[in-house]
């Protein structure tokens, strides 16, 4: 493929894969109110078209059209670009993730995914890593108690739970070798004993999955660990000051976060777009997306069921948590791993 | 192509404004952030020297350099904060007990 | 061509974030710029085809070491800093002496640069070999910096630690 095609072909790709996690975002803000009203006994958004379907697009249409303030004590530069920050590094973790195989197009083989990098999964921890800045400093700039201390607390606990969130993803690198999504994606085809898929989680990488799914709901600053953002405890945490568009941004940050971790622990963990394949020749060439997307769905679906379900943590239980049971929980996985392998090799 | 003394050059700049600020600056934490600078200035010499004798031994030193400046950076920052405590100022001008 | 692009186009970022963070007053400006500063040095090692240095340049300095500076920032909130005199002295001195060596080092560079160019992504520094080097030839100094993150974890520890609690005082009253 020469450079133009190249750029063509990336760019193409990379305008449908801003749509794409615009729309999950938005249907998964959709996905949550439904699913959580009827864990609590009620229905949900029903009335904006059939069972509540154009509710994300009215709350989008509410959010543009509502009144922007902007208090005059914030410092206003940072006040103004921490959301953008977070959006930012929050879409940008989806140009490594790969959805699914090759796809062949007249004759140009294209992957299906922006950029197949060496070091994807660094790029997704780095990109991650810089995400606790847009928290952090919507916190400070509001120049308010509620503000300054919930981005504190959301920063720390960002930060604390990084750390067992790499840990924890050492063990699946230990095992396929390499840092590229895509090769650890193929190092889990195929089967043990004929019917048991060979993904990492029945793969040895058990603990490594709870200690992963652990982390990655303390990074999105979701239920159990919520409480930078919870309204009974700071009001509300580091968006306080914040309205309307501004506030919608660090909303989209938040969902969007979670969809790229759910889509990290189907690549590591759950196999990918593995899965049996059948039917004629273009349903095959669409089913890995397909299986893609439903482990997705299904790992969404999870975070949104612990919403549901479960109280929050307080900040020193949050915190021991992460520091006294995840960060050495996340150490031993790695060195029993790495025993393994290299007693086996 | 770019010639390797562009990108000593650029490596020379950052550690003279690191340099500059670490002389001129008042503030406890930003003089510590031109320390910070200096080292950035000194990874981007090693890792263009590495690239140019094909030795990847100037990649590794820069993770012993990035290493040593997280924990300096931590135990720096501690002192900053209790530096802080005691004296409620971080100009550097008035942490003078020790001057004749 | 690409390759001299990229080069001047983040080579003057670094320099600008580099003259923002002496010229800005207040240290958060300062820490922001320096994160530009790093951010644009990482894409640099990747023009030399440091691959992991780049992604660890940006998860440990920019993602980790920069996140403390802006917690200390915003905890110790002291505000803009004031010019006094010993600044402006160190400023009337310092600059032009600090310039003079600079330009003096470039000269001295170009003039004498018979050491050659480097190419597009010239020594591809995979995970596998940095790995290998740091394990096999570089075991001692690996172990000793682990020992120095401890010791450094410990003292942060102990110096920014509240001075009620290490005394042992049944209760605390006022700040």
């Amino acid at each position: 493929m020469d450079v133009t095609t190249f750029v063509i072909v990336s760019v193409i790709k990379s305008v449908i894969a801003i749509i794409v996690l615009l729309t999950a975002v938005a249907y998964s803000v959709w996905l949550e109110r439904k699913v959580v009203g009827h864990m609590q006994n009620r229905w949900g958004p029903t009335r904006v078209g059939p069972f509540g379907l154009l509710q994300p697009l009215a709350d989008g249409i509410k959010f543009l059209l509502k009144e922007d303030l902007t208090p005059p004590y914030v410092y206003k530069p940072l006040y103004i670009a921490a959301p953008m920050i977070a959006v930012i590094f929050a879409l940008t973790s989806i140009s490594v993730i790969p959805i699914g195989n090759w796809i062949y197009i007249g004759d140009l083989h294209i992957p299906l995914q922006i950029t197949d990098v060496n070091i994807g999964l660094l790029i997704i921890l780095g990109i991650t890593s810089m995400g606790v800045y847009g928290v952090a400093l919507a916190g400070w700039s509001s120049n308010s108690k509620y503000s300054l201390l919930g981005g504190l607390r959301a920063s720390a606990q960002m930060v604390s739970y990084e750390i067992s969130l790499g840990l924890s993803l050492i063990g699946v690198l230990i095992m396929s070798g390499s840092f590229s999504l895509r090769t650890i994606v193929e190092s889990q085809q195929g089967h043990f004993w004929g019917f048991i898929p060979k993904w990492n989680i029945f793969h040895g990488q058990e603990i490594a999955f709870f200690v992963y799914l652990m982390s990655a709901y303390a990074e999105t600053n979701r239920v159990p660990f919520d409480l930078p953002e919870a309204e009974t405890e700071l009001v509300a945490g580091y968006h306080t000051e914040y309205s309307a568009m501004k506030f919608a941004m660090f909303f989209m940050a938040e969902y969007a976060n979670m969809i790229t971790v759910a889509c990290l622990a189907t690549l590591l963990f759950l196999g990918g777009w593995n899965g049996p394949l059948f039917g004629p020749y273009w349903l095959q060439a669409v089913l890995p997306v397909l299986w893609f997307v439903a482990k997705v769905f299904c790992f969404i679906f999870l975070y949104i069921w612990v919403r549901g379900t479960l109280p929050r943590f307080r900040y020193d239980q949050l915190m021991n948590f992460a520091w006294k049971f995840l960060f050495p929980l996340a150490i031993a996985n790695l060195i029993i791993t790495g025993l393994i392998v290299a007693l086996r090799s | 192509m770019v010639p390797l003394s562009y990108y000593l050059i650029l490596s020379g700049i950052l550690f003279s404004c690191g340099v500059v600020g670490f002389l001129i600056k008042r503030n406890l934490i930003t003089i510590f952030m031109c320390i910070e600078l200096m080292l950035n200035g000194v990874n981007l010499s090693f890792v263009a020297f590495a690239a140019h004798w094909h030795a990847l031994s100037g990649q590794v030193f820069v993770f012993f350099v990035m290493v040593v400046a997280a924990a300096e950076t931590a135990v720096g920052l501690a002192i900053i904060i209790a530096v802080f405590r005691t004296r409620e100022t971080l100009n550097v001008d008035q942490v003078n007990l020790l001057k004749l | 061509m690409l390759h001299f692009l990229l080069f001047s186009i983040f080579g003057a970022i670094a320099v600008a974030g580099a003259i923002n963070l002496l010229m800005q007053r207040h240290p958060i400006n300062s820490a922001l710029s320096l994160i530009a500063v790093m951010a644009s040095l990482a894409v640099e090692y990747l023009l030399l085809g440091a691959e992991f240095v780049a992604a660890v340049q940006v998860i440990v300095y920019a993602g980790a070491i920069m996140v403390l500076f802006v917690f200390v920032i915003m905890l110790l909130n002291a505000g803009e800093e004031e010019r006094t005199d010993g600044s402006r002295v160190a400023a009337l001195f310092g600059i032009p002496a600090m310039l003079v060596g600079a330009v003096l080092v470039a000269w001295t560079l170009l003039k004498h640069s018979g050491t050659g160019e480097v190419a597009l992504g010239a020594l591809p520094g995979a995970p596998t070999t940095i790995g290998w080097l740091l394990f096999h030839d570089y075991l001692l100094p690996f172990e000793v910096t682990s020992i120095l993150v401890l010791i450094a974890i410990m003292g942060a520890v102990v110096l920014a630690a509240r001075p009620e609690a290490t005394a042992q005082r049944p209760r605390k009253e006022g700040a």
